[in-house]
């Protein structure tokens, strides 16, 4: 049939499987929008309150379900409010399909008005970008796309699309959803290899990195780990892959990671790595990164293999192909000694790890774990960027994958709200959203989406009314020279839920309002804590509504995200009580 | 550091140079030369790359081409079994004086003056490298105006081409 182009787009992405997708209209996109508009009772779209937010939603959708998320923008400033939403997904490969409208091919170099060559701005951040010249290639591109964003590593592919191609009429057929690309077979005589080393080892350790989640590979680690003996740790994109109950986990290691999933790793004589590509956060100075180690590296992306670490074995492909072929052909193992020392090892981190009765970044989590359980929820957890986050990967419990949705590789302060907001359109989950201050207040424009929406999300934000991630190293490094991290706004974020339509709840006072002087000289700001009491109450009733709802919740400015591997440090330098240091 | 010459077969369509050299530029490889141009086939264009560096690196390199959409084909050139050449164009200074010493080594290079004026000769040369920097430095005396060079292109000795395997 005949088509316009602008319904040509709605056409292939619901060929495509699209059924809901986020965005935000504007000059350029108007034909889309009403093709959108034609075609309500078959697509969703949600419109957010910043392109920015949209961008996040369709990546929370994806790495909720492994759908490919798309979004959609105008031209010029709608199209580059979608940059950073699209970095963060290529740095954490996550499958999307961003669709942005152009000037008309006419007024394309001339600095027209909304102009702006997208495909340039776009093109060190996806995994692939088109301009579609012509109005025949409309619909096998964007095809192409949604085939090059979920095949091999996904990532991001941005379709721009001039308005004259969405005026213009073509001839349409609907198209099956188009297959990923076949993967690499395993390579036998590497596993063979592989099996030999294990066999030689004494102490292995599997390190899982978000490449696991992506290529559903969880039971394959665990049961390579029970037959080999070995402990698993995780990056922090990898959390979620093996359930946190597994009494192999260790969980995350690294800049911030577990005391004894860092050491484990430190002390192993082989990690066996699947789907990780080694990032700093992880490894530390690579100079001195896991020194007493032979490494397998397995990984569906080539050039990951020797690009950071270099790997004395490396594979390429599927993971679930090749740890089912490892786990077949390896002999079972049993090491006791390094059981034990695991053991020892998991008994400090424990006991470095154990909480007391007030509010901390941990006992809010737990209360939080304990409230979603009491209200029959099996939530999804999204999260902002900064201490919290590292809390939240540090003692979330996990027992799916697909349940902790955080910005890893970027590191994107306000993706948060936006991604919960996707994650749980895409699921139906109740998403609960651990946040900051000082990440909330980036993007909280976005409380009005899941207002309008009635999105089920709990946001609750983590006050210390500090930048706390960054004053914690201004604390270790910087001499508590506190330049520009001690925030000061007093904002009432009760009140700004109440102005958008969604119910709150504050537990604590709001920092540096009800107290006159700024948090970095307050001796006092244990006043203006809650107690654990009130906090479980307060969650209590949060699990009881239907739609969005912010618990506000103030906790310690000097809270410390531990251990920690400084900067470029490497293991020796882990700090475990930052008092002991000078 | 070793020298390293990549052949790189691409999609022809708009961009591709851009987006394989800007590939360089962000994950700081470093180039030394690059020329492009069609190939026997409208559909593809063949960019060669001159790279200075390790092994590790030039794998790498290899790997990130291979991963790239436009890319169909990459292969690092083998150094004896390769033709490869480049084009020299230089422009130097002339005077009566000089002209016979200039032209004297214009012919023991196999080298073509292809302008002659009152003012400049302009030399046309190719080959290897290493000769084409020779010859520069013999010319630098006389005084060069100006040059330009086209960077290396590379075939590989024999029947084997890069778009079959």
């Amino acid at each position: 049939m005949k088509l316009k182009g602008a319904q040509i787009i709605i056409e292939t992405l619901i060929e495509q499987g699209a059924t809901t997708v986020f965005g935000y209209p504007g000059g350029q996109v108007i034909d889309i929008y009403d093709a959108l508009y034609m075609a309500q009772d078959r697509i969703r779209h949600i419109i957010t309150a910043h392109e920015q937010g949209a961008s996040h939603a369709a990546d929370g959708y994806a790495r909720s379900t492994g759908e490919v998320g798309v979004v959609i923008a105008t031209s010029g400033p709608g199209a580059t409010n979608l940059v950073t939403g699209i970095a963060t997904a290529y740095l954490d490969s996550v499958p999307m399909v961003a669709i942005t409208g152009n000037v008309p091919n006419s007024l394309i170099g001339r600095d027209s008005f909304q102009e702006v060559d997208i495909t340039g701005v776009t093109m060190p951040i996806t995994k692939h970008n088109f301009f579609v010249k012509t109005i025949d290639e409309l619909a096998p591109t964007i095809r192409e796309a949604f085939r090059i964003a979920k095949s091999g590593r996904p990532g991001p592919v941005l379709v721009d699309i001039p308005k004259d191609v969405q005026q213009a009429v073509f001839e349409y057929e609907a198209a099956p959803v188009v297959e990923k690309d076949a993967v690499p077979e395993v390579n036998m005589d590497a596993v063979a290899e592989a099996v030999k080393m294990i066999a030689a080892s004494e102490r292995p350790y599997i390190y899982i990195g978000g490449g696991a989640i992506t290529d559903e590979a969880g039971e394959e680690i665990a049961a390579l780990a029970d037959k080999i003996d070995a402990p698993i740790g995780c990056t922090m994109m990898g959390l979620s892959a093996v359930p946190t109950s597994n009494p192999r986990w260790l969980g995350m290691e690294g800049m911030h990671g577990h005391y004894a999933s860092s050491i484990a790793q430190n002390e192993a004589d082989l990690i066996i790595t699947a789907g990780c590509r080694f990032s700093d956060r992880g490894t530390g100075n690579v100079s001195k990164y896991a020194k007493n180690a032979k490494i397998i590296h397995i990984d569906i992306d080539a050039s990951e293999l020797n690009k950071n670490i270099k790997a004395h074995l490396g594979l390429t492909g599927s993971m679930k192909k090749i740890l089912a072929a490892l786990c077949e052909a390896v002999e079972e193992k049993k090491l006791p000694e390094w059981q034990a020392r695991i053991s020892e090892l998991k008994a400090y981190t424990e006991e470095l790890e154990r909480q007391g009765d007030e509010i901390t970044p941990f006992t809010a989590i737990d209360a939080i774990m304990e409230a979603a359980e009491a209200a029959g929820d099996d939530i999804v957890v999204a999260t902002d960027v900064g201490q919290h986050q590292m809390w939240a990967a540090q003692r979330f419990e996990f027992s799916r994958p697909r349940t902790f949705i955080s910005s890893g590789g970027l590191g994107t302060m306000g993706f948060g709200l936006g991604a919960a907001i996707g994650a749980a359109t895409a699921t139906g989950k109740k998403t609960v959203l651990i946040t900051g201050d000082g990440s909330f207040g980036m993007n909280l424009n976005e409380l009005a989406t899941a207002v309008t929406n009635q999105t089920p999300v709990v946001i609750f934000v983590m006050n210390n009314g500090v930048l706390g991630m960054v004053r914690q190293w201004q604390t270790l490094f910087f001499d508590k020279h506190y330049s520009n991290t001690t925030l000061q706004r007093k904002t009432d974020f009760v009140k700004l839920a109440e102005a958008f339509g969604l119910p709150a709840f504050r537990v604590g006072q709001i920092p540096g309002q009800t107290c006159p002087k700024a948090c970095d000289s307050c001796s006092n700001m244990d006043s203006c804590i809650g107690t654990l009491d009130e906090l479980k109450a307060v969650l209590k009733q949060a699990f009881a509504v239907e739609g969005p709802v912010l618990v506000d919740c103030t906790i310690d400015c000097d809270a410390f995200v531990l251990p920690m591997l400084p900067p470029g440090g490497s293991i020796d330098d882990i700090i475990v009580d930052p008092t002991a240091k000078k | 550091m070793e020298q390293f010459v990549i052949s790189i077969l691409v999609a022809n369509r708009a961009g591709v140079l851009t987006r394989v050299s800007s590939m360089f530029t962000r994950r700081g490889f470093n180039i030394d030369t690059l020329t492009v141009g069609e190939t026997e086939s409208p559909e593809f264009s063949r960019i060669t790359v001159t790279h200075r560096g390790d092994k590790a690196i030039c794998d790498q390199i290899v790997k990130q081409l291979e991963k790239m959409y436009d890319v169909k084909k990459v292969q690092v050139m083998q150094r004896d079994t390769m033709a490869a050449r480049e084009l020299l164009l230089i422009k130097v200074k002339h005077n009566p004086e000089q002209r016979q010493d200039i032209m004297s080594v214009t012919d023991v290079f196999r080298a073509k003056i292809i302008d002659f004026s009152q003012e400049a000769l302009v030399i046309e040369i190719q080959g290897a490298s290493s000769k084409i920097n020779a010859f520069i430095e013999l010319l630098k005396p006389y005084g060069i105006l100006e040059m330009c060079r086209t960077g290396l292109v590379a075939l590989e000795r024999g029947g084997n081409c890069l778009k079959d395997e």
